[in-house]
């Protein structure tokens, strides 16, 4: 089966210094793949190319076949991103936030209030319908832009740090979110650097540092090759990727 | 960045960019509709009631000129820059930074150019509207004539967009948000003042007056006064030509500098 994602010694230079610096790695049909690193490992810098927000500087990196060089347009109508920074827009309902966004990928308004009463359903939004999204929590605020991704049925989920800063219940709804789509069949890139959600939620996994993948395979292989297998992901993490502090 | 690309990726998209900032537009109306409505009538009372009764007449270029219908095409031409430079100035630069709308959007497929676009077509279409409203408002009081004051409604579309393009521009320039008094202040604020839109230009200095002719309100002003004095002439057209050469150079300036911005 052809995977849904290919990257080929992927880069992203500025200058001399390369955020991203030659990474290879495939995302197969129906898993949840983990990208882990510590903070400047080049995560975002990986899913930002993905997403043709940022121009490759080599190598090339694939959709469904689609270069991100020659075809962003066509990729970008099989994504759904989940970003990491809440970018709804304040002055919607939360409602309107999904009709506006269907709108973006040419989503007729019959088709499109049908999907967001669906999704406002399934996440649990219904109370919040007409509220400012600035009363919203934080882990409203979330399921509201994991519901805004799922809008046009992408191929590819991208879910870009999804629990950073949510209380433990907000953090377990939305884990069985994930595990839902997955059960659905929905391809998932996951990046975080929560050890734990990475484990519990992650088919297979890369860990990135400096700019290349250091390490990949599934949560129980690495445990096996790097613990003998008894520890946990975290304490391999950490044993690859050392204990000092890193900067943004 | 690939220039010749950069007209190529505006698509029809450009108008869902347009769409959900008229939405915004919409459900923030009361702010959004009353003041273009009530600031002219302001200015009637200050300028043409208050001053105008000391000044009652204008002599400029030959001709004399009541002073509250001197003045009225000039609010016209004012109301649809400051609405469009600012729409796109402070709101696009809070788009961009404060409320991430760019990056939400980047990830859709739309381009960069279309956002950009779009959001060019909004600050413009704040700018018609400002326009078509206190033209309606002098309409009421009488002081423009017809059918030569319908020349506006185009003429504000297209100075819609050129401010919007210079606001846009400024957004992508400045830093932080408090760098934005620069250009009010250097840009925004002597072509309120020195376009000739409350005081004809014939008494200034020969510098002022030469400075003033590469202003583009000082040319939308013209034009404007001549629409609702029904003096409409062929000579005009350089201040037409002048405002659509420098509108094509805006759009191209500022939408390739956010780019360069939205895309490091």
């Amino acid at each position: 089966m052809t995977p849904v994602v290919k990257a080929s010694a992927l880069r992203k230079c500025y200058g001399d210094l390369c955020a991203v610096d030659g990474i290879d790695f495939e995302i197969n049909r129906g898993e949840c793949f983990g990208l882990l690193g510590p903070n400047g490992a080049g995560k975002t810098t990986t899913v930002k190319m993905l997403t043709c927000a940022l121009p490759v500087s080599g190598g090339d990196i694939t959709v469904e076949g689609l270069s991100v060089n020659a075809d962003p347009r066509a990729i970008k109508y099989l994504l759904g991103v989940c970003p990491q920074e809440v970018n709804l827009d304040p002055d919607f309902s939360v409602f309107k936030n999904l009709i506006v966004y269907s709108r973006y990928f040419d989503i007729p308004y019959a088709e499109a209030k049908e999907r967001a009463g669906e999704l406002i359903e399934r996440f649990h939004l219904h109370d919040k319908l007409e509220r400012p999204i600035e009363d919203l929590s934080g882990g409203l605020k979330k399921r509201l832009l994991m519901a805004r991704a799922l809008i046009n049925r992408p191929k590819l989920l991208i879910l870009d740090e999804p629990t950073t800063g949510l209380d433990p219940q907000s953090r377990r709804q939305i884990w069985d979110e994930v595990r839902g789509m997955k059960r659905n069949g929905l391809t998932t890139l996951l990046t975080t650097h929560y050890i734990e959600e990475a484990e519990l939620l992650c088919d297979r996994l890369v860990i990135v540092d400096a700019g290349r993948i250091i390490e990949q395979g599934t949560p129980p292989e690495l445990i096996k090759k790097h613990l003998g297998g008894d520890g946990n992901l975290e304490d391999v993490f950490l044993k690859l990727t050392g204990r000092h502090l890193r900067d943004e | 960045m690939n220039r010749p690309a950069l007209l190529g990726n505006i698509s029809y998209r450009a108008w869902y960019m347009w769409r959900r900032n008229v939405d915004v537009s919409l459900v923030t109306w009361k702010t959004n509709v009353i003041p273009p409505l009530l600031e002219p009538v302001l200015y009637i009372l200050a300028f043409g009631i208050g001053l105008g009764a000391y000044v009652q007449e204008i002599n400029s270029g030959g001709r004399v000129y009541g002073y509250l219908a001197f003045m009225a095409p000039g609010m016209v031409a004012v109301g649809i820059m400051f609405h469009s430079i600012f729409d796109t100035m402070y709101g696009a630069f809070v788009r961009l930074r404060y409320q991430k709308t760019f990056e939400a959007v980047i990830t859709t497929p739309l381009s960069a150019e279309d956002i950009l676009a779009g959001e060019i077509l909004s600050g413009a279409t704040k700018g018609l509207f400002a326009g078509a409203a206190i033209l309606l408002i002098i309409t009421l009081f009488g002081l423009a004539a017809y059918p030569s004051s319908l020349v506006i409604l185009p003429l504000a579309a297209l100075g819609g967009l050129l401010f919007a393009s210079f606001g846009l521009w400024f957004a992508a320039l400045a830093p932080y948000i408090d760098n934005l008094n620069l250009p009010v202040f250097l840009f925004v604020n002597p072509m309120f003042l020195f376009s000739g839109t409350f005081f004809p230009l014939d008494g200034m200095p020969r510098w002022v007056r030469l400075l003033a002719e590469l202003m583009p309100l000082t040319h939308l002003v013209d034009i404007t006064r001549a629409a609702t004095f029904n003096l409409l002439t062929a000579d005009l057209l350089w201040d037409l030509l002048y405002l659509l050469v420098l509108t094509a150079v805006m759009l191209y300036v500022s939408i390739r500098k956010m780019k360069g911005r939205l895309i490091k």
